[in-house]
């Protein structure tokens, strides 16, 4: 990829969005705590992971980052003005859309909607469908799509708009091994040229290869924030102890 | 039986010979329903388009009273547009009453509740569905508007094609305020009902064939139409 130019021409003389920092987060619904004094900092570079099972309040947490909905306690600060933050950010939802129109005229969507500029359109089409394996089905219906092609196409509209950060829900869930593993690859192309990666999953497997720092929750709490390395070398908590050991329910 | 033999065989020499009374009537009803139609949509896309995608105070009661003008009887609507535009009326200056443009009028008023009312309960399901993409992706809500009438193309002509069947079928109100003049406001309802008092019932009966025909060709429209929208999202 191109990424010379980018870091150059694009967010290097803005500043950087991050450091994220997420402080006494909670998120109420129905009068019930869903997420609850949840803080930690994300600084550039890396993958970090939202690890957790079922209902840990994982999507939550993204969702309450990239600003979709407004916390109920606590707050989520980023370095930068709230109303320009959000436009250097992307998100993969847990289920993506797709517009009923070709694989390319949907990254044209998201290009036309972040209002890039005519002249780079066409270049970073080009990369997101490379860095994503999606070349040869640039003008197949997004509709035809297989699972595994349209979530790679929601991963291409995220980064299509090249942003400094990108949230990912589960983007390889419902995926089989071949796909997880083309997807993967491209989720670490993306955060090896400097995009930060915010990803959630429960796939043990996935979080081991991609994470450089784990996030684990539990029932609306992050119960334990580290560096991947040590989080699976010794978790601290008998919760992630269980999940790792594939006993914890939700 | 025999008398309506025979009408069905007048009926049939009608068609066949292209009689110009009759094609005149087949245009006039044309031009009225079409223009009609064309008009509202011009309003009943939009309009309807954005009572699904944008939120305001007196958005329910507007999307309640919309439906609820769907199923308006046309008597009704071309009774008061017939006061509306009668001498005494607050529009009379206008000298519009049994003309073809007040036949216009009142086919847009009925058409445009249909278009808009449809179009507002696809672009709505639509918009919820694409909220949080949209609002990720800084789309604004006009934005967000265009992308979804784009997106429902395929459902919103079968909507247009819904509001072309009330239009053309329409007898009550085109009655009222066209006033059925021959040669200046007679279309095909309003013909087949005076001939049939009348008992002329050949003319009828070709004005009817066509007006039948004309729907299941709008009907064929319509599935065809789905069909391309199948066809296009695979
Ligand atoms: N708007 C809401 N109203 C009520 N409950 C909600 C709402 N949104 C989320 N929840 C609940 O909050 C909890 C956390 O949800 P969340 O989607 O964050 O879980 P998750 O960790 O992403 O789980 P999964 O792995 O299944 O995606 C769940 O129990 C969910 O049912
Ligand atoms: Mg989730």
């Amino acid at each position: 990829m191109a990424e010379g130019a980018r870091s150059a021409a694009g967010f290097g003389e803005r500043g950087s969005i991050l450091p994220l920092r997420v402080e006494g987060l909670g998120y109420r619904a129905r009068g019930e705590w869903l997420l609850r004094d949840v803080s930690f900092t994300l600084r550039a570079g890396g993958i970090a992971v939202l690890l957790g099972p079922n209902g840990a309040g994982k999507s939550l947490t993204l969702r309450l980052c990239h600003g979709m909905l407004r916390p109920s306690g606590g707050l989520v600060s980023w370095n930068g003005p709230p109303a320009e933050v959000r436009g250097r950010q992307a998100m993969v939802f847990q289920r993506p859309r797709v517009l009923r129109r070709s694989v390319r005229a949907n990254l044209a969507f998201a290009l036309r909607a972040r209002r890039v500029p005519r002249a780079l359109r066409d270049a970073r089409t080009r990369e997101a469908l490379a860095v994503t394996g999606l070349d040869a089905l640039e003008h197949r219906p997004a509709h035809r799509l297989s699972e595994g092609e349209r979530h790679r196409l929601a991963l291409a509209r995220a980064f299509v708009v090249e942003p400094e950060v990108v949230f990912l829900d589960e983007p390889t869930a419902s995926l089989d091994p071949a796909a997880t593993a083309a997807l993967e690859g491209a989720i670490r192309r993306v955060a090896a040229d400097g995009t930060k990666v915010i990803l959630s999953t429960h796939d043990l497997g996935q979080a081991r290869r991609l994470a450089d720092e784990v996030l684990f929750f539990h029932r609306g709490r992050l119960l334990e924030k580290t560096p991947a390395e040590s989080f699976f070398r010794g978790p601290r908590t008998p919760e992630a102890r269980a999940f790792l050991k594939g006993e914890l329910l939700a | 039986m025999s008398e309506f033999q025979d009408a069905f065989v007048q009926a049939a020499r009608l068609l066949g010979r292209a009689d110009p009374e009759l094609l005149e009537i087949i245009a006039l009803s044309l031009r009225v329903s079409l223009t009609a139609l064309v008009l509202a949509c011009a309003v009943g896309l939009p309009m309807g388009a954005a009572l699904g995608v944008f939120r305001f105070p007196g958005r329910r009661a507007a999307v309640t009273l919309l439906n609820a003008l769907m199923g308006l009887p046309p008597v009704v609507l071309g009774l008061a547009l017939y006061l509306v535009l009668s001498r005494s009326g607050p529009l009379g200056f206008l000298g519009l009453l049994f003309t073809p443009t007040a036949m216009i009028l009142a086919q847009w008023l009925l058409v445009i509740p249909i278009v808009a009312a449809l179009t507002r309960q696809v672009v709505e399901d639509l918009h919820e569905e694409w909220e949080e993409e949209f609002r990720s992706l800084g789309a604004g809500r006009l934005r967000s508007l265009f992308e979804l009438l784009y997106e429902a193309r395929f459902q919103l002509a079968t909507a247009t094609l819904a509001g072309f069947g009330r239009a053309i079928a329409e007898v009550g109100a085109v009655l009222i305020v066209g006033g059925n003049i021959a040669h200046v406001t007679r279309v095909m309802t309003t013909a087949i009902a005076m001939e049939t008092n009348k008992g002329e019932l050949s003319l009828a009966l070709a004005l009817g064939i066509v007006l039948v025909a004309l729907s299941f060709l709008i009907n064929a429209g319509l599935v065809a139409v789905q069909e391309l929208g199948r066809v296009a999202r695979g």
